[in-house]
């Protein structure tokens, strides 16, 4: 049987939710709860999203070749540098 | 993640040269991504990724590998990191208890569904800009947990190890910081997406 939650019990499990590193119960009452709460749903999705759009812009960050270059000289090892 | 390439530690403490150059190169894409990401300024993440690996070779010797090579790094750059941002920060108030529903700053209010938007409305500069706004307004240590485990991809583990805190603690944080950085940016898609409706 699934015990019912509330949207405030449900904020403690939602980093370990959207994570998938929820234990299988968690998840139900998470999944339940939601079918019936449009907010939470959307707060969920939203937060999904929020994550999301962070790791892909991180994706896109390389280190600059001048960074790089000005490193290796402030370590004196520009002799490694290629 | 090429984190945990194997480096002979006996080479670096002995002031093998050629063994530093090469951890370098390893480990300084990943460092400065957490300063920037830190500092929101890529002359002080220069500057912070300058001084980890220069404080890495002062104490390569003291470094006895109960902690993998990169986690002792990360910890080097986000202390030096942190140390710069808390110049700047007030004191506190706790971040680390459970998050509760009236709970000011991680309570969600914003409620408009904007995942629905196009792709290519996340990728403007405008939208860009308000997601490095809004985690620049997190506070250090919000920011911290959130960098290291959702930007860098460490567990739940390493972060605490880093940070110096429970893993409890990073829960705590990371979930904070998550909800913080939620409702920041619901604040601008949601209105994007009420005005594209009003069109």
């Amino acid at each position: 049987m699934i015990e019912h939650v509330n949207c405030g019990e449900m904020l403690h499990s939602l980093s370990d939710y959207i994570d998938g590193e929820a234990q299988e119960a968690i998840c139900a009452m998470i999944e339940s709860h939601m079918a019936e709460c449009q907010d939470c749903r959307i707060m969920v999705d939203t937060l999904r999203k929020t994550v999301s759009l962070y790791r892909e812009q991180e994706s896109r960050l390389d280190l600059p070749q001048g960074v790089r270059t000005r490193l290796f000289y402030s370590l004196d090892l520009n002799e490694w540098l290629d | 993640m090429d984190r945990e390439r194997e480096f002979s530690l006996e080479a670096l403490r002995s002031g093998n040269r050629e063994a530093f150059a090469e951890m370098v190169d390893a480990y300084s894409p990943q460092l400065y991504r957490l300063a920037l990401r830190m500092l929101g300024n890529p002359q002080e993440a220069e500057d912070v990724l300058q001084e980890t690996f220069i404080n890495a070779f002062r104490h390569l010797i003291d470094f006895e590998g109960r902690s993998q090579l990169s986690t002792w790094l990360y910890r080097i750059a986000a202390n030096q990191a942190l140390m710069r941002l808390r110049k700047s920060e007030p004191d506190l108030v706790s971040v680390d208890e459970p998050v509760q529903m009236d709970d000011g700053g991680s309570m969600p209010r914003q409620l408009k569904d904007w995942c629905c938007l196009p792709e290519a409305d996340f990728m403007t500069s405008e939208a860009q800009a308000q997601l490095d706004n809004a985690i620049g307004e997190l506070s250090s240590a919000l920011r911290a947990a959130f960098v290291l485990r959702d930007l860098q991809g460490l567990s739940t583990r390493e972060t605490s190890e880093i940070l110096e805190i429970s893993e409890s603690a990073v829960k705590t944080r990371l979930l904070r910081a998550r909800l913080e950085l939620r409702e920041k940016l619901s604040g601008y898609f949601a209105g994007y997406v009420e005005a594209i409706e009003h069109d």
